[in-house]
């Protein structure tokens, strides 16, 4: 992975509204293929380096580095081959979906007029709209929205998708459908950056993740590593003081019908307690679940503001 | 982007309802005037207003004067306050910008559909305001009368007509410059066109205010009435002048500060 283009690359980037330091020094590094799961808290700043990248924030100090340009002198030329979704979607009530997207792809450079139509249709079909007619936005459900702005997003066939909690007031099959599409568009070459608190979406679409603790990247690597064998093995058993009679010294911690024993290989824990006659419901080998990484990466909730704290913050 | 916009513009229903109410008020006194036969004494309420039922022809300057104090004002710095507050509160200015739109070209943009709204508004008030007064009023064959007594061809009055009109446009362009200005400042339309309204209300007062009289000739609002100047014979350029040089000042100062601010602002909205 670490062979691929850098798609995006921050320097040190720190933003300041006023004394509140919302982003402090974050160096982002997303490659070409990857699907990045950019995580944190509400209010731990995921928003507003997500608008640093497109440019609508202005860093106070530090760098973004867009599919290889300068954020935000480089622009013109390099948003029109990221398409995006950003704090949830937004289009003129009064007018059809179809007509938002028509004016979204006139309003700046790299969407030809000729193909407009017809990639317009295409879109709409990728995220379930085709059949939503001369309906106008404003009597779209919540999902339906949220769909018109990820079609917004793929209009030009992006080369990077930014997105920010796409998968928000979808139901469980929707999830699942844009899922599916967004695994589909990596599949045919598209990086994706998805900025989400669902741990879940995270773990299941993702290959690398970051994780933003009030400001600060305070974790950022491939999910695999994160996420690899502890070196101990999880044993399943109705009688587990017996487990610890079996392989004395070994058992890192015994709860319920559960036992952690030291030993990457189940099979060699499974026939030393078979051996000694100890009944084995269950093996696995320990992983970290995405979860307790992220929990012992990043502490207490960002909403959270105890009493002393905000003044430290500042 | 200028088609765009004015696509927008256009293409929303609220743009010609505005146009709609604002025609409202001309044609309604037009109404009563004409059934009750009363007109104001010369010198009293609205310009040409008391001249229109002799010469129906002045109806579309009577009906810019009847809008010119308020009406047009509020309708202006409706759509110019909304230009970017509006796509701001919309959460659409976000979208355009990562298009990327780019700032300056979507400030341009709304600048221009503003400027096309002042144009159509003026244009329709005035069009309106003769088919209006053809209508109801008796319509002189040859000329009228200027303000100071001598006639004028009706020659005359189509081309001083459209240089009313032209001079009106100019005065509220300086509105949409101080609604768009305020439109970019705040993500709210309501305060960007309540900004610019305040803004005109407190000059109107000052205006009719003795002890500010030293600063009068710089209120936006000062020579709004000088379009009335064109139906003097000769004309009395002086007015018409100043009241020209004094909106390009406000516009140029004002659109700077909007392009200076609206370039450097987070959008986080």
């Amino acid at each position: 992975m670490t062979g691929n283009a850098a798609v995006i690359a921050t320097r040190g980037l720190v933003k300041r509204f006023g004394a509140v330091r919302a982003v402090d020094g974050i160096d982002l590094d997303v490659r070409e293929g990857d699907v990045y799961g950019f995580l944190g808290a509400n209010g731990s700043g995921k928003t507003t380096t997500v608008r640093m990248l497109l440019g609508l924030v202005l860093p106070t100090a530090g760098t973004v580095q867009l599919l290889g340009g300068p954020m935000p002198k480089a622009a013109r030329r390099v948003l029109p081959r990221v398409g995006a979704l950003i704090e949830g979607p937004a289009a003129y009530g009064h007018l059809s979906g179809r007509a938002n997207l028509a004016l979204l792809d006139a309003a700046g450079p790299g969407g030809s007029r000729r193909t407009r139509r017809a990639r317009v249709g295409t879109v709409l079909e990728q995220v379930g709209l085709a059949g939503v007619g001369r309906r106008p936005v404003k009597a779209y459900s919540l999902g339906m929205r949220q769909r018109l702005g990820l079609a917004g997003a793929l209009l030009r066939r992006p080369e990077l998708l930014i997105l920010d909690e796409p998968t928000n007031g979808l139901d469980p099959q929707g999830i699942h459908e844009i899922r599916d599409l967004l695994l589909e568009l990596h599949r045919s070459g598209t990086t994706v950056f998805l900025s989400s608190h669902l741990l879940a979406e995270v773990e299941q679409l993702c290959s690398r993740v970051g994780v933003l603790d009030r400001g600060r990247l305070v974790l950022q690597d491939e999910l695999a590593r994160l996420t690899a064998p502890t070196g101990a093995t999880v044993v399943e058993t109705p009688d587990p003081q017996r487990v610890r009679a079996a392989l004395d010294g070994r058992v890192l911690s015994l709860d319920g019908t559960r036992a952690v024993v030291r030993g990457a290989d189940p099979a060699e824990v499974n026939a030393a307690l078979v051996a000694a006659g100890v009944p084995v419901t269950g093996l696995a080998l320990q992983r970290p679940s995405l979860e307790e990484v992220v929990l012992a990466a990043a502490g207490t909730s960002a909403d959270r503001v105890d009493a002393g704290e905000g003044r430290a913050r500042r | 982007m200028i088609a765009v916009e004015l696509r927008k513009l256009f293409r929303r229903p609220r743009t010609w309802v505005t146009i709609g109410l604002l025609n409202a008020l001309p044609v309604l006194v037009a109404v009563l005037m004409a059934l009750t036969d009363l007109a104001p004494r010369p010198g009293e309420g609205p310009a040409f207003l008391s001249a229109v039922l002799t010469n129906g022809t002045l109806y579309p300057l009577a009906a810019l004067a009847i809008v010119l104090p308020l009406f047009l004002p509020i309708a202006v710095s409706l759509i110019a306050g909304d230009a970017v507050a509006g796509e701001a509160q919309a959460g659409t200015l976000r979208y355009l910008l990562a298009r990327p739109a780019g700032r300056t070209r979507l400030l341009v943009a709304k600048l221009v559909s503003v400027f096309a709204f002042v144009l159509v508004t003026v244009v329709v008030v005035a069009a309106v305001g003769y088919v209006v007064g053809r209508l109801f009023f008796e319509v002189q064959p040859v000329g009228g009368t200027a303000l100071s007594g001598t006639s004028l061809t009706s020659a005359d009055i189509v081309e001083r007509t459209v240089l009313a009109i032209g001079y009106v446009a100019v005065s509220m362009l300086g509105v949409a410059a101080f609604a768009l200005f305020f439109s970019t400042l705040t993500d709210s339309p309501l305060a960007a066109m309540l900004g610019a309204l305040a803004v005109l209300i407190a000059s109107s007062l000052l205006f009719t205010l003795d002890a500010a009289s030293s600063i009068a000739p710089y209120l936006p609002t000062r020579y709004w009435l000088a379009f009335v100047d064109f139906f003097r014979d000769p004309i009395l350029w002086r007015d018409i002048v100043r009241g020209l040089g004094l909106q390009a000042v406000y516009v140029v100062v004002l659109l700077g500060a909007a392009w200076a601010n609206f370039t450097t602002k987070d959008v986080t909205s």
